[in-house]
């Protein structure tokens, strides 16, 4: 009966039928284009990375790269450790996130659990706004701001140091990690709440036991976020910590990180081909690992967490 | 209507329903609704989708309040005191009268912890008392054999029966007076929905047993009353085999006879 009906409306409309595959088939080609374009620039990326640091390595060896104290690839006498860029990368993005965690998972489990949905259209743009604000801005509010204010309290504190980066740095980072945990929090069923609650739970308990398990896998990729937007973040240390490699976990000292270096030596004068032009892959290789594994680690964490409600 | 709910009370009531009006913003969806619930009895809620039932159900654990809007009128009297009055807190009536939901809604815990957890919100962290609680309400909810082995494991390893078993054991583990379960076995296939069941009637020796229920034959099968509802009101309520034998009302007779609904 059906087959029947299927047949006579197939060939009565055959030329359609053949247009319609045509139109999907271009359709899929220019979907395919769109998805190989990040793919290819992901990979050529990569492939001038690993191109410069292989010249890079050939003057350097890997050893000396990993272990070596000192980050003074522009001097006389230059040195190429990268540990001093790699402790200050550390330790601003280690700051930046003992601020943006608590504050953002405190502020989005306000606003997901407790807020009610005129306060949270009221609150939600101005957060999404300090994430609009252009990082220099943020630099020059840690330098000559944020520094003074903390010089205060703490009077040895140099006017550049990675205490006040990495502060205003959390604070950037704090609405990435509100507003994806936020959503994460949303995305929990009504039900699993509602059992909690019927259970004689008051609405922090929900939040706390039931809610916040159940959405640690949106969750912890926030944090991941958090922390791959922090250990990228050029501006703010660029401005606000000094610019001088200094291997330390101290974080009232100055400090450079791969990204302010980055920045420092491509807007000075190197020569391509050169040392000096090929240390910025060399970091930036160095960059670009660090997130790898982070991404790896928020992959493993999604997988492991996965929402199972 | 009067006389009938009268001849209908020879038993002791734990929990009287009295001129309750329900207003979902503006719309009312519960309609001078006037019952006692028996205690340590089975009874049933049905009628036709959409007339109330559901809505019913979780004005006795104050469920309601959890959204903007919704409103309460009249009283639900449990020991004499009016449950929906704004100055008892609905913490307190939750502790007192438990829900089974329509679909199983284990917490993202282990089995232990999902059953632990109406204790351990109340603070008792003492593993003995624990351990002894959560052991006597797996076993009301005939789930101790297949989970004793496993308890540290995930609840959602469970069967969607097992895990609507586990939120039953949940629900038991405060030692509730009331247990209002919403369409328990509705999202289960027969064999689960069978020991549900059989859990069920062997439950109320221990708790009086409020169920909405889709089904005639579950109905039938084990509510002590039954009650019949038809757009927002309460058309009649009486002892099962009454209301299944010879229904008083017109429009009772018509739902049971598949006419309406
Ligand atoms: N959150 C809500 N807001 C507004 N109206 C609602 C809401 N929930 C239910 N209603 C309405 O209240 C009435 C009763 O709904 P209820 O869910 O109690 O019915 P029910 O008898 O449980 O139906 P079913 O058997 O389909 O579950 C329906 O008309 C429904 O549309
Ligand atoms: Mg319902």
């Amino acid at each position: 009966m059906t087959q029947q009906v299927f047949s006579s409306v197939s060939t009565k409309k055959l030329s359609p039928k053949l247009i319609r595959n045509l139109k999907e088939k271009a359709i899929e080609i220019v979907l395919f284009i769109a998805a190989s374009t990040s793919v290819a620039t992901t990979l050529a990326i990569m492939f001038i990375l690993l191109e410069e640091c292989w010249f890079f390595f050939q003057e350097v060896s890997i050893f000396k790269f990993l272990t070596d104290t000192e980050w003074t690839p522009l001097f006389a006498n230059p040195r190429y450790g990268i540990l001093p860029l790699l402790s200050g990368t550390i330790v601003t993005s280690a700051i930046a996130l003992f601020v943006a965690i608590p504050c953002g998972t405190i502020a989005a489990i306000y606003l997901s659990e407790f807020a009610d949905s005129k306060l949270r259209e009221i609150v939600k743009p101005f957060l999404e706004l300090l994430a609009a604000i252009p990082t220099v801005v943020y630099g020059y509010f840690a330098l000559l701001f944020v520094t003074p204010f903390l010089q205060k309290i703490f009077p040895e504190l140099p006017g550049f140091n990675m205490l006040s980066a990495g502060l205003v740095m959390g604070l950037m980072i704090t609405p990435f990690v509100s507003s994806l945990s936020e959503d994460a929090m949303r995305a929990v069923p009504a039900l699993l709440r509602e059992g909690s609650t019927a259970m004689g739970a008051t609405k922090l308990q929900t939040a706390l036991r039931v809610v916040f398990p159940s959405a640690i896998s949106g969750i912890s990729s926030s944090y991941i976020l958090g922390a791959s937007r922090a250990v990228g973040e050029t501006m703010i240390v660029a401005v606000a910590a000094g610019l001088q490699p200094n291997l330390t976990l101290n974080p009232f000292s100055q400090g450079a990180t791969i990204t302010a270096f980055i920045v420092q030596v491509s807007l000075g004068d190197v020569a391509r081909g050169t040392i000096e032009y090929q240390t910025i892959f060399a970091a930036g290789l160095t960059l670009v690992l660090m997130t790898l594994v982070l991404n790896i680690i928020g992959y493993y964490l999604a997988k492991r967490f996965r929402e199972i409600y | 209507m009067v006389e009938q709910l009268e001849k209908a009370i020879d038993f002791q009531p734990v929990a009287e329903v009295k001129h309750l009006d329900f207003y979902y913003s503006g719309f009312h969806a519960i309609k001078n609704v006037n019952f006692d619930i028996p205690e340590k009895k089975v009874t049933a809620l049905i009628g036709p989708s959409g007339c109330g039932k559901t809505t019913l159900l979780r004005c006795f654990n104050r469920m309601h309040d959890l959204y903007p809007g919704n409103r309460y009128q009249g009283g639900i009297l449990v020991n004499g005191v009016n449950i929906l009055a704004k100055e008892v807190d609905p913490i307190e009536v939750r502790m007192r009268i438990s829900m089974v939901f329509q679909k199983p809604n284990p917490f993202p815990k282990s089995i232990f912890e999902n059953v632990a957890y109406g204790l351990r919100i109340r603070g008792e962290n003492s593993r003995t008392v624990l351990d002894e609680k959560v052991e006597d309400a797996l076993k009301s909810a005939a789930l101790w054999e297949e989970a004793k082995d496993r308890l540290n494991q995930s609840a959602y390893d469970l069967s969607g029966g097992q895990q609507q078993r586990l939120c039953i054991a949940r629900a038991l583990v405060t030692e509730p007076e009331i247990v209002l379960f919403d369409e328990p076995t509705s999202a289960l296939d027969p064999i689960a929905t069978n020991s549900i069941e059989e859990l069920m009637s062997g439950l109320k020796q221990k708790v009086t047993i409020l169920i909405v229920t889709h089904s005639m034959q579950q109905a039938a099968r084990f509510s002590d009353y039954t009650a019949f509802m038809y757009m927002g009101e309460l058309i009649e309520f009486d002892k099962t085999e009454t209301i299944f034998s010879q229904p008083a009302q017109k429009r009772t007779q018509d739902y049971l006879s598949g006419r309406i609904g």
